[in-house]
């Protein structure tokens, strides 16, 4: 199962570190709109839609290497004084009760949409827009990536509780590091 | 018993959420799962449609589209490339030049320098991790009061979360569904005088207590490590070099703040253009390498997404707050207060002051700000204003000790050992946490007599004039297409209409119109 684990987290950071040269595209991209806009007076929907396509890539597909690197922000304000024992509890509840679900109904609702889109080859509404469904793809796909992320997470807490890993999985609150 | 729990579902709601959160599990999922819990015991009861969750996905695609939020990665990026860039340091070592001769001098620097790195970023880390690293040793050396260095320190670092183009203002804005060009030029003003009410008690104090705040010695000027050939220069050639040092960060600020003002570019693509500018820069210092840039590159992906992530939990939180009537129960349960306006203004700046201690701002934002929005415009409150003052007073929440994020920030780059001075070989102490929490309280007292000064004087906020409309018309109008409400609508009706959609397509005012009109009639999918 561990070995599960470590190719997840290797998988989803791989993806993580890809998606992450989206941000550069994006920017030089809204860069070049805004240019172009005020000098040549003109613009292309398909570029200004390119921004927000490259956005969405950007922040669902990161999803589970936020995950993964613990970065999803917490209130540890009760948390910070429990031990690393009690906090892998909490997460092993949090992954199953919170997270799943989460993931689950979030998928289970926007592949209709995206089967529609598909079948329909529906476009975007401005002129010269993009066809819809790729960045419809990225809903159940980021949400997939993050519900998988959740398995490996799973895995590391219950291994740890079990004594098969040395440390604990979830990384200790910024106050106790010193280092955030 | 069950009917007194659906009767009240609102209330109860609000209290599982309160739970949900506290038990330290990551916010974004704590949210949804609170909304998802609530929409199974509605549905469950009666009180909810079935399909009360199926406008889900649009919701989450109309954050995608949304516009005023892409500029959340943009100067994230900006901020991160930046920080590597040298040009944090050079700014501190020339001003710290500049200034440290006088009394308190080496404070001033850092108000001002952490003011400056606030107008080209909206990223308090950077700002807080660069001056710990330069600024504080040197404060110590010369025998500066360990409280006064960090507590100057952490406050100018948060400075960037309100003086433009701050990450705070941008997210506020989408919420109140106002433009982030009005809300900046409203935070202006606000965000000067605060900067200048933190030199005031540098000056206080440098009369109070002069033994504080010392004047570098005459000697010291010389003591620049990064600077070895300043030197005993004259003052042309001093002057010469604050020159050298400004151009870069006025330049970007002239790229960001100028253009957005002037009404050239939507912060959005401000943003871009600032970031582009930040690149271009850590390119001529030749610090741009690629594991910088890759770096950079995922933190940002990162911050992104937990944003993001906070901002589709509370979605799902807010479906089914909606569902039980939520906002209308908060809505009497703010108006009903004593003293109507103002004591709507009192318990809420108490509010989000309170919350401000264990929550960040993106959390404020998101789950308390829409709960907020509804009872101002009730109470006939201006929402610029409104998001101006709750940005100050959010400002606390990076300044909180013991959990505000600037001193996580200061103390990890603080020395936390004894250590010998390179240059004057004393022995010097380590900074405490205590001493760090004890500097910021002044300055969470001043952002308080801000908030004062905000209630009492609203025209401190500057509201915009026609000047701004007639330039701002066609951002505007962008502004208004993006904003979230309209996209969902307008992604409803395209998707409704979507063979047929074409007539719509040529008049985008018409097309809006006929959105939201059909968002209104449809039923629920």
């Amino acid at each position: 199962m561990l070995a599960l684990s470590r190719f997840i987290d290797r998988f989803n950071d791989a993806v993580g570190r890809f998606v992450a040269w989206l941000v550069l595209a994006a920017v030089l991209v809204s860069a070049g709109n805004a240019v172009v806009r005020k000098l040549f007076n003109t613009s292309s929907n398909a570029f200004l839609e390119v921004q927000w396509y490259l956005f969405s890539a950007v922040f669902l597909l990161a999803a589970a290497q936020t995950l993964l690197r613990q970065e999803h922000v917490r209130i540890d304000l009760l948390s910070a004084r429990l031990s690393a024992r009690s906090r892998a509890w909490i997460d092993v509840f949090g992954i199953v009760c919170f997270l799943f679900p989460l993931v689950a109904v979030v998928i289970d609702l926007s592949l209709p949409l995206l089967t529609r889109a598909y079948f329909s080859g529906e476009m975007s509404g401005n002129a010269g827009g993009l066809i819809r469904w790729p960045v419809l793809a990225l809903l159940p796909l980021g949400f997939g990536l993050l519900g998988v992320q959740g398995v490996s997470e799973l895995i590391k807490r219950v291994a740890f509780l079990r004594g098969d890993l040395p440390e604990s999985p979830v990384r200790a609150p910024p106050n106790e590091t010193g280092s955030s | 018993m069950l009917e007194l729990f659906a009767a009240n579902m609102a209330p109860w709601m609000f209290g599982s959420l309160v739970v949900f959160l506290l038990i330290g599990f990551p916010v974004a999922f704590s949210l949804g799962a609170c909304g998802l819990f609530y929409a199974l015991v509605g549905i469950e009861l009666g009180l909810m449609p079935a399909s009360i969750m199926q406008a889900l996905p649009l919701r989450i695609v109309g954050i995608m589209q949304n516009d005023t939020l892409l500029a959340i990665p943009f100067f994230t990026f900006m901020g991160l490339i930046l920080e590597r860039s040298g040009m944090a340091e050079d700014l501190l070592d020339t001003i710290g030049q500049l200034f440290g001769p006088i009394r308190g001098g080496l404070a001033y620097a850092v108000i001002f320098v952490g003011a400056m790195l606030a107008a080209t970023t909206g990223v308090v880390a950077a700002s807080v991790i660069s001056m710990g690293l330069i600024s504080l040793p040197i404060m110590l050396r010369y025998g500066y009061d360990r409280r006064v260095a960090s507590g100057v320190i952490a406050a100018s670092g948060t400075l960037a979360q309100i003086i433009p183009p701050s990450l705070v203002l941008i997210v506020l804005a989408d919420q109140l569904g106002q433009s982030v060009g009005t809300l900046y030029q409203g935070a202006l003003l606000p965000a000067l005088m605060l900067t200048g009410l933190y030199g005031v008690y540098v000056a206080v104090i440098s009369v109070m207590r002069p033994q504080w705040v010392p004047a570098m010695p005459a000697s010291a000027r010389t003591l620049f490590e990064s600077t070895p050939g300043l030197g005993r220069k004259s003052r042309f050639q001093l002057g010469a070099r604050v020159t050298l040092v400004l151009i870069p960060p006025l330049a970007l600020i002239f790229l960001v703040l100028g253009t957005i003002f002037l009404g050239i570019a939507t912060p959005t693509e401000g943003g871009a253009m600032g970031a582009t500018g930040a690149l271009a820069i850590a390119i001529a210092r030749q610090r741009l390498d690629l594991p910088l840039l890759q770096q950079a590159m995922q933190s940002t992906a990162r911050l992104s997404c937990f944003v993001l992530f906070i901002l589709i939990g509370s979605t799902v939180f807010s479906l089914s707050f909606q569902a039980v009537d939520g906002p209308k129960w908060v809505e009497h349960l703010l108006t009903a207060l004593p003293g109507g306006v103002v004591g709507f203004l009192i318990v809420v700046n108490v509010l989000i002051f309170l919350l401000a201690f264990f929550l960040d701002f993106f959390e404020l934002a998101f789950i308390v700000v829409p709960l907020l929005a509804p009872v101002a415009t009730a109470l006939g409150i201006d929402l610029v204003w409104f998001g101006v003052l709750l940005a100050v007073n959010m400002q606390t929440s990076f300044m909180h000790p013991p959990f505000g994020f600037a001193l996580f920030y200061l103390r990890s780059v603080a020395p936390d050992r004894e250590y010998t001075d390179t240059v004057t070989g004393k022995r010097i102490a380590p900074v405490t946490i205590g001493q760090i929490y004890r500097g910021a309280i002044p300055f969470v007292m001043i952002q308080l007599v801000m908030v004062a000064l905000i209630i009492a004087f609203p025209g401190l906020v500057d509201r915009g004039h026609a000047v701004e409309t007639t330039i701002d018309a066609d951002a505007a109008l962008r502004q208004m297409q993006t904003d979230q409400n309209a996209a969902d609508a307008a992604d409803a009706a395209s998707t409704a209409t979507a063979p047929d959609g074409n007539s719509a397509d040529e008049d985008p005012l018409k097309a809006l119109q006929q959105a939201v009109e059909a968002d209104r009639t449809a039923p629920p999918k």
